[in-house]
This record gives structure tokens, sequence and C-alpha cells, in this order.
């Protein structure tokens, strides 16, 4: 991306709204000098939360968020590399046959992206109650990796044991990848929940996921993406960012605000407020993403 | 030498008796309240748990229907709640106000509202 690029993508972002860039300079350029031509900037957009099935006050508008989501995403300028679902494509039910269907529902709402790459990971609402059975059958493993134009991204499932941990067999799995990766590899992480605590007292949290952050910590170049509390937040673990995506469904007060953990209200006024989903620009030789937080709707 | 050793004799009685007396009496302190929580979808019964500053209680947890948790972040208390078990654990309450605990193991639809206030007075 040229300077010019940059500025002017810094200022379109300015106006879509939060704009977050995060610094994990460092042994990025020592990568640079060896090999200048091994990173290609690219975006992808993630989506969070959608909690297809959910009826209530906090979103009259259920059934359509996502799809008019879908469509803003098919109206980007430019399509992105991919698009990820950071989990709670569906909301809970304790009904397995319902589950199926909500799943096969949001399965067609979003197979109107225009857009070629489409990964999933599930939320609790998805796959606590059936250790991630369904999202199994509809959407294929809950963890994995994938390479990107020299980015090694890692999706983690803290949401199938239903005591929200990773577990010690995902974390052997995640500790062997993490073995064959330099420590200035770009690795990106994806998980529903927060590794870190953010607010145990709402369960915005990972039982264990202090032993992934640990696991992370050698590497340089390491930032997270999830989903889970339903509005932005940022936060750094040592050199490890993390950043959480706005919801499709309603949006959640910020941790501690309020007694309990319960959707803010829908506003007739401003509908839509507080959702959304983002571009994730990666800047690879600076190993930088800039962010851009993006409505459902346009005003 | 009979004198002798049945004056260590009665020394060694004696230290066993005071052994025996402070046993006894770490066994009869006053026994901690007993609080007894249910666990059931999708609450916790009672959903406050009063308790005055200082005080040790005993929670007496059951959940008879299916796989529950307790989680008391604030004083780093938790425990999985397993149908069929009554699982116990001590609080000291070290600490005045209000703290929220909550079902920490997905347990169905209604998980997200099941929550509890402890308070510390």
């Amino acid at each position: 991306m040229s300077e010019f690029d940059r500025r002017q993508f810094l200022q379109l972002a300015g106006v879509g709204g939060a704009v977050f860039v995060s610094g994990l300079a460092g042994g990025a350029r020592a990568a640079d000098a060896v090999n200048p031509s091994s990173y290609d900037d690219f975006f992808f957009v993630q989506l969070s939360d959608s909690h297809w099935g959910f009826e209530g006050p906090p979103n009259p508008d259920a059934k359509g968020t996502l799809p008019k989501a879908v469509a803003a995403v098919n109206a980007l300028a430019q399509a992105p590399d991919f698009v990820i679902f950071t989990g709670d494509l569906t909301h809970t039910t304790d009904d397995p046959k319902e589950r199926r269907k909500r799943m096969a529902e949001f399965r067609d709402v979003v197979a109107e992206l225009k857009v070629k790459t489409v990964r999933f990971i599930p939320g609790e609402h998805d796959a606590s109650l059936d250790s991630g059975k369904a999202f199994k059958e509809f959407f294929g493993a809950t963890n994995y990796t994938f390479e990107h134009k020299g980015v090694h991204f890692i999706v983690l499932d803290n949401v199938s044991d239903p005591g929200a941990q990773l577990g010690d067999a995902q974390l052997a799995w995640l500790a062997d990848d993490l073995k064959k990766q330099a420590k200035d590899a770009r690795i990106v992480v994806f998980a529903h929940r927060p590794l870190f605590d953010l607010y145990p007292q709402w369960d915005w949290a990972t039982r264990d996921g202090a032993k992934a952050v640990d696991l992370l910590m050698p590497y340089a170049n390491v930032t997270v993406f999830y989903g889970h509390i339903h509005q932005e937040h940022h936060h750094m673990t040592g050199h490890i960012a993390h950043h959480s995506a706005k919801s499709l469904i309603f949006a959640l007060p910020v941790a501690g605000s309020q007694p309990k953990r319960t959707p803010l209200p829908w506003d007739p006024a401003q509908p839509y407020r507080g959702l959304g989903f983002r571009e994730v620009k990666a800047e690879l030789k600076q190993a930088d993403y800039v962010i851009t937080e993006l409505p459902v709707q346009r005003a | 030498m009979i004198f002798d050793m049945n004056r260590r004799g009665f020394v060694d009685t004696a230290g066993a008796l005071a052994l025996s007396l402070a046993a006894g009496y770490a066994l009869a302190k006053p026994k901690t309240r007993v609080i007894k929580v249910v666990a059931k979808k999708f609450e916790f019964v009672p959903s406050e748990i009063h308790v005055k500053q200082g005080e040790t209680v005993t929670l007496e947890f059951t959940a008879p229907e299916v796989p529950m948790g307790f989680n008391l972040d604030d004083f780093k208390l938790r425990a999985d709640l397993v149908p069929g078990k009554v699982t116990t654990m001590h609080l000291t309450a070290d600490k005045s106000g209000s703290f929220t605990f909550l079902c920490d193991v997905f347990c169905g639809t209604g998980h997200e509202e099941m929550s509890g206030t402890l308070i510390v007075s």
C-alpha cells in the first residue's frame, strides 16, 4: 500500500467509524530485509454474533439485519479476500432440530455473499449444548489453521466445551502448530470468546485462555480478533493486541456498567446503532492492521 | 527409677491429654453457617446470598437438572456443579459490597440470565 493509498484509506476509515491501528513492528522489518516481497497487503471482513433465530425487543428487525449486513459487504467498493464469522452464528436453542434449522437458514442467507472464501467459527450459542456437533455438520471443523498471503491464521474453539475452555488437547495442538512458525511470523488468531479475562463476572473470558496467550507470547507479531461481547473493545496482553467486533443482532453494555449483562435497548430513532461489521486491512510490511468499523446500514 | 518412669509417664500422658484437648477445642469451634443453593434452569435459588463482613460460610450446591457452574470471580471461587452430587465451598467474606456470581457452564437457552448477587454487609 503506497503512502498516498494509506492516507486515503485512513481518511475513509475515519468517516466510517472508529479506527484502530495496532503497531506490531519489530521483528517484521527483519523479515522484510530477508525477503522484501514475501508479504502482500490485503483485507478481510469480520462479522460476528448474528444470533440467527433470536427474537425480541432488542432487535425488532432480527430477520432483516443479517441480510442487510450481507448486502453491505457486497456493496464494498472492493471485495475482501475473505470473510470470517467469529461465532454465535445462530441463537441457542435446546432443540437440536431447531438448531439445525437455524444453521441451515443462516447458511442460506450468507450464501448471498459475493466473496469466494467465507469462513466460520462457532460461538457458545452454536456449539456449547452439543459439543459442536451441529456446527461441524454445517460448517466443518471448529479449530483449524490457514495461510493467506504470508499470514498464518489460527482459529481457536473456546466454546464447544460448555465450560468455556480450550482444553489440553487443543492447547497441545496450538503449541505444535506454533513450533512450526518463525518467531517473527505474522500470526492472526480468531476466537469467539476473549482469551483474556475481560470481565469474568459476565462470562467474558476463557477459563484457560491465559495458557493460549502464554503460548503465543514468544511470537512478535500476533493479533487476536474475537466476538462474544457485542461491542468494540481493544486490549493488549503484552505485545499481543485483542480486538472484539460488534454484533449483528444487539449491542451489549460496557463491562460492569450496569448490574446485569442485558442487551442495550433498540433505539427506533437510531436503528441498528451499535451493530456493524469491520474491515481489517493487513499492512504486512509494517505488520499493522487497520480496522474500519462499518454500520449495517448507511445513514 | 520407678518414680522417674511414672513421672515421665505422667508427663507423657498429660502432654497427650493437652494435645487431644487442643484438638478437641479445634473441632469444637463454632460451625460455619451453611447456605444451600440450588442451581436450576435457569436460576440460582436463592439468587441473593447475604453474609456479614468477616463471616465464613459454607455454600452447599446442588444442580438437579443439568451440569452447571458457579463462578464468583471477585472472590476467585468457582466450581462445577454436577447433578447427583453436593458441592461445598467455603467463602470468607473479607470485603463488603455486592458481587455478581454466575453460571459459567453453558446450560441452555436461559444460561445468560443465570446469575445472582452476593451481598456482604
